[in-house]
Parts: structure tokens; sequence; C-alpha cells
């Protein structure tokens, strides 16, 4: 999932710095992500993984980091098991 | 009945806003535009002396710039483009024929022009301060007045699609311009007090498009980059926001290129007075005959 994730957002995150130069803690706010560009990475996620993210989860704290990218579309794939 | 349509009813037997057969596009009377004259110059007198730079725009900007402001992106649904005929005669003949037998959209081939209405007052002046190279030490502060346009039509008077925003836009280091933000919360709440209003101030909620907008109003709740100063117009349980204050961190600085004296990138921030709806909003509180207005309002007004 890190990997897929890592693809999306190197190709539609617009960040001005290689994914490969971003670790799973960073900010990506930080490094560049606007918030445009933080929407285009969740539609991307949602057709690559086949989700929906809630509008609880459409903030900012979601695309955080890699890592909180990783955390949320974890948890969208666990409450959608249990469904 | 529907109250909303009882006040724009109300307006219009009173002839303080003109019927034109389209929601939300309205004339006014000269009384109307008294109550506007008379507020403007309220802010005059509270704003007048911070030494703001003012320029008057048209009600229409540069596509071009329109297109750099991202505005498509956050709400495309509101935006309106101002479209010419450019044929020739055959076209014309065509174009004539079509309107009168009315059965095909005779708008179809019309191209649009470098003109598209402008959507909020400051939109032309961040391109314009951009071409003049680093601000002033200090930062710079503007103020403006346009009539904008949005297309959500609406038997709401509250909601136009062709209304006025005053604007102090401020540029200049974090601190700066939410200082800036601060001071006009300060003062708005002031101001509408003198005149009367009952106001609130909340984190606003713009209509951002689709399910990406949800994100992008999320995260401007999140981030407490807009609030909004409150009065009931339509509903006690529904204010109207008649004043916004908004925070841009250095976004418009990095989109058009706004840098300080040092070189770094400018923070903006703006305060925003819907003009109709205040004046909407003195109308619904005090009586639609402005001879009928508290002594105090009155003197605060045209003292």
């Amino acid at each position: 999932m890190n990997e897929t994730i890592r693809e999306l957002l190197g190709r539609v995150g617009g960040l001005p710095v290689a994914v490969t130069d971003i670790t799973d803690e960073a900010d990506l706010y930080a490094a560049g992500l606007s918030s445009f560009a933080s929407v285009q990475v969740m539609l991307a996620i949602e057709e690559a993984f086949d989700i929906e993210f809630p509008d609880s989860l459409l903030n900012r704290k979601s695309f955080a980091s890699i890592a909180a990218i990783e955390a949320t579309v974890a948890q969208i794939i666990k409450s959608r098991e249990a469904a | 009945m529907d109250m909303q349509t009882s006040f724009l009813d109300r307006l219009f037997d009173a002839g303080l806003l003109i019927d034109t057969g389209v929601d939300g596009l309205y004339g006014r009377s000269g009384q109307f535009e008294d109550v506007i004259a008379a507020f403007e110059r309220l802010i005059d007198k509270v704003g007048g002396g911070d030494g703001a730079e003012a320029m008057r725009f048209p009600p229409g900007m540069n596509r071009a710039f329109f297109e750099t402001s991202g505005y498509m992106k956050s709400f495309p649904q509101l935006a309106g483009t101002v479209h010419s005929f450019c044929g020739g005669e055959l076209d014309h003949m065509n174009l004539l024929k079509c309107m009168e037998v009315g059965e095909e959209d005779w708008t179809k081939d019309q191209k649009a022009t470098d003109i598209v209405l402008t959507p909020a007052a400051c939109y032309p002046l961040y391109p314009t301060v951009a071409r003049r190279g680093n601000l002033p030490a200090g930062g710079a502060l503007f103020d403006l007045q346009s009539y904008c346009f949005r297309h959500e039509p609406s038997k709401d008077p509250a909601r136009q699609q062709l209304f006025r925003m005053r604007e102090y836009v401020c540029m200049g280091t974090e601190q700066h311009v939410t200082d800036f933000r601060q001071s006009w919360m300060d003062r708005g709440v002031a101001m509408m007090k003198v005149v009367g209003l009952d106001v609130t101030i909340d984190i606003a909620n713009d209509p951002f498009f689709g399910r990406a907008g949800k994100m992008m109003v999320n995260n401007q709740r999140d981030q407490n980059l807009k609030f909004e100063l409150l009065i009931p117009i339509n509903s006690a349980a529904n204010p109207t926001a008649c004043m916004s204050f908004n925070y841009h961190q250095d976004s418009f600085g990095t989109k058009w290129g706004l840098n300080l004296e040092d070189g770094s990138v400018a923070h903006t921030a703006c305060v925003g007075f819907g003009l109709e709806r205040i004046a909407l909003a003195l109308f619904h509180t005090h009586g639609l005959d402005v001879k009928d207005w508290p002594e105090h309002v009155r003197a605060a007004l045209w003292g």
C-alpha cells in the first residue's frame, strides 16, 4: 500500500521534491503539497483502492504525511470489511 | 408563507428593490442606495485613517487573471463568463433566424471574450500589485469596491447574483496580516452595534464544489482561515454572513508572486463587507422606512 500511495503522490501531488526523498512521517504540506493537490491525491487513492473517503476523513490531517494517508486508507478498508 | 419570498415581496412593494424578472438580479431605489452610501461613509470613518490605497475596478476582470486565480477549482458553479457574437454576416443571419424561431439555443455559438465577471472585489488587485515589484517595508493596504457576480439564483434577497463588495486587503508578514484581520473583526462587531444590528462571529462555510470541495471546506475550517460576521435577515436560526475575514496564508503571495521587501513571500488577508446584505439587515431590523429607524442609528449613518 505504501508503494501505491507513493506512486500516486508522485504522479498527482505536484510536489517540488522527489517522493523518494520524503520519509513516511514527513509533513507533506511543508514539503509543498497544496490543498488542491491533496484533493487530487484523495481522488486518485479512491480509484486505486476502490474506496470512498467518508466526509469525516476529508480533512488536512488525513493527508498530512504518507503514514497518515496509509493509516486513513487502512481505516476505511477495515470499516468496509466490518460492515 | 415562505418567509424569504415574503421579505423580498415587501422590498418590491416598498420600491426598495426593483424586480427584473430574474431571481437575484434587482434594481435598487434611491433610498436603498442612500443606505449603502451612508454605510460606506461609516466604513471610511472607521478604516479611513489606516492609509489604504483606494482602487476601483469594473465588475469584469481579465480572463487570464481569473484562470490563474484558481476560482474554477473551487467554485465552478458560481462563475460567470462574458461571451459575445464573433461571427460574420452569414452567422448573423443564422443567429437572427435562430432567435426568431426560438427552437434552438441562440447563445450556443457565442464565443468567450477576454472578460470574466468579477467573483470578489479583490481578485483584480493581486496581479496588479504583483506587477509593481516587491512590496514596501511594512507591507501594503488596499481599499476596493466592486459589483461581484455569483451564479446562484435565489428568492432570498440576501443572495443576489450581482451585488457590491467593499474590501480592505492587507499584504505583509503573517503577524501583520493576522493582526489586521483581528482588528477588523473587533471593528466590525463595534460598527454593527452602532447601527443597532445583532451579530455573531463564526467560522465560515463556503460552498466549495463537489466532494473535493468537502475537503477544501474542512481544511478551511480546521485552519481557521475564514470567519464571518452573521446577522439575522431571513431567519434567526440561519443568520446571513454580512462580513467575512479571510486569511489566505501565503497562497496568494505564492500564486501571484507577491514578495516582501526582503524577497520572502507575502502573506495576505482581506476583510469584506457585503453591502446589499448590510442594507437588507438594516431594513429588516429597523423597518422599511428609514424615517422610522431609531434616532441613534440614523445619527450613526447620516449624523
